[in-house]
């Protein structure tokens, strides 16, 4: 091939380094820059080295809020991903019923998310909720329910939020993993005279394994990053107990305009993020490969 | 003893995809299932296999009904078109999964998954998953897998078509000597007359659901009972020209005399298909009494080291193969030569009427 010219080709890549610049790289580095300066105003910062982070490290309630954040998204890991796979499997495979399933199971996804916080917490209002009367009626709990009054309320009206919101993204995928999959997969094993169970461990899930690497991965960092839905219901309470990472960063930035540990907290929950994306992309990578003969 | 399959018909959403099949597979036969796509080939397949039931007719497998009968009771195994292995097991779990469900000792499933691996060329992979093995290598596992059980019926459907041209020689080659040593009914289907002859055995010429004709291979090749037939097993498809034979001579196509000798003798007055393997025509006269056909060329397609003229005669078409790559351009005149001791006379219904003498091994190109 003729060798072009001159490098004119480099502006082809223009629009797009703009636009990256623009989306990723100039706030992100405005994060940094407010991670290593103290700001008292408009024009007015001093440069504080690596203080921040060192506060934001040793921060309790930072401790705190991490540790609930774990057990949220490791709950919701727990639960959405082998309640998807069986609506998945549950599924009619034709006809009308696999089109109503789908419409069905959509609806959840496209509703907003603010709405859908405003949604459970009409149902589950002890005063007019349908589910929140009900089960006061039932006279089953030592203390009526209302989430604002115990802890233990308040996340379970936020787990089955998260799970009716997002686990028919789980079985949307699954759905397609499973339809890909040949029937001749299906005869084979019948051919062999392999059980249901066998043919779900052996053929279907390791079919799966692309579109549940994409599930998890997705599910996780949703999850990690949940913000609208506890901020929605009882804005991180009752007490500290669903305040979340998101909640505790929105405090510190804009409830008490601590830009600086706020900074610092940004940077260190995005590597958090990143960090576990790439350990669960590499376990499912591995994970079921070659079980090997001796 | 055997396969009895008895007026078999299988009709899907009004679609009718086999028409009273009866059939009979001896055990220890090789037998191919030669029909284009949508012949019915698999349908039959699956119903033997019993994927399917038969819409009607029975399928009797030694002398029982077995056509109710679920696949998980029968002694089957099947190679499929696509490479079906269990993607997370190795090979050699593979290839043991169907002697594991029937809890088989460990030391003879041992012994059994090694011996078949090493028919199949697969002793060095056996630790491999599928995915990290060449496309051969999965389709010789899948093929383990359905050998190492020792079923009474053996299934394969088109195995070889998803791979390259060299692979699919290679395992055609192995397949004939494991077809050889088995005492299972082995049913193979193709869509390739070539690979029909080369697997040898017994053959079934499957046509829109229907038996054109069952026999041995290399003779069902050499007089195919129906035009359609005779179609279905030539690549390119066998040529016809409308013919007509009067007063002790005869004329093919467009006005070409042919000289009534030999097999062609005895043909009475009327009108018939004259018809011929591409293979059988020439670009120059090979020997006496070849008679020349003329046309215009519309197409030369070249093929690896063949050449597929199709030509333009009249009102009909035919297709010319030849050795070597040969250029030829559209609308040029074109002579071609058959010698008429290779025509295949038909009647206007597409009955055979004559068949050339089978000619043994000097034949060539078949």
């Amino acid at each position: 091939m003729e060798k072009w010219a001159d490098n004119k080709a480099w502006f082809l890549v223009l629009p797009v380094f703009v636009v990256v610049a623009f989306s990723a790289i100039i706030p992100l580095m405005t994060v940094v820059n407010y991670s290593i300066q103290d700001i008292f105003g408009p024009g007015n910062a001093v440069f504080v080295g690596t203080e921040w982070f060192k506060q934001m490290l040793t921060d309790t309630r930072l401790h705190d809020a991490l540790g609930r954040q774990f057990i949220f998204s490791g709950l919701v890991l727990l639960i959405e991903i082998p309640l998807g796979i069986l609506i998945a499997l549950a599924m009619p495979k034709k006809g009308w019923g696999a089109s109503a399933s789908l419409v069905t199971l959509a609806i959840p996804l496209l509703i907003p998310w603010n709405v859908i916080g405003t949604i459970w917490i009409i149902f589950t209002r002890p005063d007019i909720g349908l589910f929140g009367v009900g089960i006061n009626s039932l006279n089953l709990l030592d203390v009526p329910f209302d989430h604002t009054a115990r802890p233990s309320y308040a996340w379970a009206t936020l787990m089955a939020m998260e799970v009716w919101h997002w686990t028919p993204l789980v079985a949307l995928l699954c759905y397609a993993g499973l339809r890909a999959i040949p029937e001749a997969y299906f005869q084979a094993a019948k051919i062999d005279g392999a059980s249901s169970w066998a043919v779900f461990h052996y053929i279907q899930l390791p079919k799966m394994r692309g579109v549940l690497t994409i599930a998890i991965l997705l599910r996780w960092m949703d999850s990690f990053l949940i913000y609208a839905e506890p901020f929605a219901l009882t804005g991180g309470g009752p007490g500290n107990s669903t305040t979340f990472l998101s909640i505790y960063l929105v405090k510190l930035a804009t409830g008490q305009f601590d830009l600086g540990p706020a900074a610092a907290f940004s940077l260190i929950y995005f590597l958090i993020v990143l960090l576990f994306c790439f350990i669960f992309y590499q376990a499912l990578l591995n994970v079921g490969k070659g079980e090997k003969t001796s | 003893m055997g396969l009895k399959i008895q007026n078999v018909s299988k009709v899907v959403g009004g679609e009718t995809h086999l028409r009273q099949i009866d059939l009979v597979f001896e055990t220890g036969s090789r037998n191919v299932l030669l029909g284009r796509t949508l012949s019915g080939k698999t349908s039959l397949l699956r119903i033997m296999a019993g994927l399917d039931r038969p819409t009607s007719g029975k399928i009797i497998i030694d002398g029982q009904d077995m056509t109710g009968v679920s696949v998980r009771k029968r002694s089957v195994a099947m190679v499929y078109q696509q490479f079906i292995n269990y993607p997370s097991l190795s090979v050699y779990n593979n290839i043991a999964s169907p002697l594991k469900i029937g809890g088989m000792p460990k030391k003879e499933l041992d012994r059994r998954v090694r011996e078949t691996a090493e028919m199949l060329h697969l002793e060095g992979m056996l630790d491999r998953i599928p995915a990290e093995l060449s496309g051969g290598q999965q389709q010789r596992t899948a093929i383990a897998r359905a050998l190492v059980k020792e079923a009474q019926l053996l299934l394969l459907d088109e195995p070889l078509v998803n791979l390259d041209y060299k692979l699919r020689e290679e395992l055609r080659v192995d397949l004939q000597e494991i077809f050889r040593k088995r005492s299972a009914i082995v049913v193979y289907t193709t869509t390739e007359p070539s690979e029909a002859l080369m697997l040898g055995g017994n053959v079934v010429v499957l046509d829109e659901g229907r038996v054109l004709q069952t026999g041995a291979t290399a003779m069902v090749y050499q007089r195919p009972e129906t035009l359609r037939a005779a179609e279905v097993f030539s690549d390119p498809p066998i040529n016809a020209l409308d013919s007509a034979v009067t007063h002790g001579g005869a004329v093919m196509g467009d006005n070409i005399p042919v000289p009534l000798t030999g097999h062609l003798g005895r043909l009475a007055d009327g009108a018939y298909r004259f018809a011929f393997r591409s293979n059988h025509l020439w670009l120059s006269s090979q020997e006496d009494g070849d008679i020349a056909i003329t046309g215009k060329v519309e197409l030369a397609e070249i093929n690896g080291s063949e050449t597929f003229i199709y030509v333009h005669h009249g009102k009909s078409a035919f297709v010319v193969q030849q050795e070597g790559v040969h250029p030829f351009s559209m609308g040029n005149e074109i002579t071609v030569f058959i010698n008429p001791k290779h025509l295949f006379v038909y009647d206007t219904a597409g009955q055979l009427v004559a068949a050339p003498q089978a000619t043994g091994p000097s034949n060539r190109r078949e």
